[in-house]
């Protein structure tokens, strides 16, 4: 078993309406030194699967018919074997 | 006749107004087909309504583009069929690649719910053709992510070839012409060839003199006689 996470983002450039909320907010709360903020999405499962080259291929395929939306996103995936108890 | 279909996901809401608004020009109730149905039989045009499909979870119209029915859509949308996608619609149908680009979360950051006006644009389109170049229209909005995008190539695409439908007109001076940020003011959009239309209006919402105006059924005759 591995355990998958996939971050998502928006692409460079791609406007991020929410993360310049965030910013606004954290900046009047005193915070100015935080900046450029970004939001994205974080995506977790397990997957029956021992070989981490085959299961980043399957997920990657995962990532492009549904879980991302490669006009404006981008996504990143780690992959970490899963420790029975 | 044009046969008309309406697809149904769990979370569409605006169904029923889309079917009372056709039948009212038709004089015909559309067919109706729920998101699990895998087969349909042939129709002119297949209309996807607004609402909420899947409660827009992972992103508006994502999941309703990769249910079962949209097989059926994509073989009509393939064989040159018309399909017309309202609101959410519009979204399934960048989601499911049969419109280029995508709706983000609005500007603002909030539901924006009123009338906009419309410019109307490449009426060479049959879909249009019963509209007028420039013809303004207003019919209101209701959505969180109508902030149309598309990388500077794709929008380059679209203008050269025409496919922008309706843009959101500033004419009546005001500032807030635009609702969600779109890019180019870009409110509505048509595929390559022409017969799949997605627009972030709702048209079934000026449909009917007590809507206080008829714009949107002047939209809907002029897509419903081009499936004729």
């Amino acid at each position: 078993m591995v355990s998958i996470t996939i971050t998502i983002g928006l692409k460079d450039g791609v406007l991020d309406p929410e993360g310049r909320a965030i910013e606004s907010s954290l900046n009047n709360l005193g915070y100015h030194e935080a900046s450029e903020i970004k939001t994205g999405r974080l995506i977790r499962f397990t997957m029956d699967e021992t070989d981490h080259a085959r299961a980043h291929q399957k997920v990657s395929k995962m990532c492009e018919t549904l879980l991302v939306n490669t006009v404006i996103e981008h996504y990143d995936i780690t992959i970490a074997d899963l420790i029975e108890e | 006749m044009a046969r008309i279909a309406v697809i149904s996901f769990p979370g569409s809401n605006c169904d029923r107004d889309i079917i009372t608004a056709i039948s009212d020009i038709t004089g015909t109730a559309p067919d109706q087909f729920w998101h699990k149905e895998s087969t349909m039989p042939r129709q002119d045009l297949v209309i996807l309504p607004g609402g909420f499909s899947f409660g827009d979870y992972l992103r508006c119209g994502a999941i309703a583009a990769r249910s079962p029915i949209m097989d059926e859509v994509l073989e009509h949308a393939w064989r040159g069929g018309y399909v017309l996608g309202i609101c959410n619609g519009f979204q399934i149908l960048t989601e499911a690649d049969l419109l280029p680009g995508t709706l983000m979360r609005n500007r603002g950051l909030r539901f924006v719910c009123r009338d906009v006006l419309l410019n109307t644009h490449n009426t060479n389109h049959a879909v249009l053709s019963g509209l007028s170049e420039g013809q303004k229209l207003r019919i209101p909005v209701a959505h969180n992510e109508g902030n149309y995008y598309a990388d500077p190539a794709t929008l380059k695409k679209l203008t050269d070839k025409g496919q922008i439908a309706f843009t959101y007109s500033g004419a009546d001076q005001d500032p807030d012409y635009n609702p969600n940020g779109a890019i180019d003011d870009i409110a509505g959009i048509v595929s390559e060839n022409g017969r799949v239309l997605g627009l972030m209006p709702h048209p079934e919402r000026k449909a009917d003199p007590i809507h206080g105006g008829l714009d949107g059924r002047l939209l809907l005759q002029s897509v419903i006689e081009a499936a004729s």
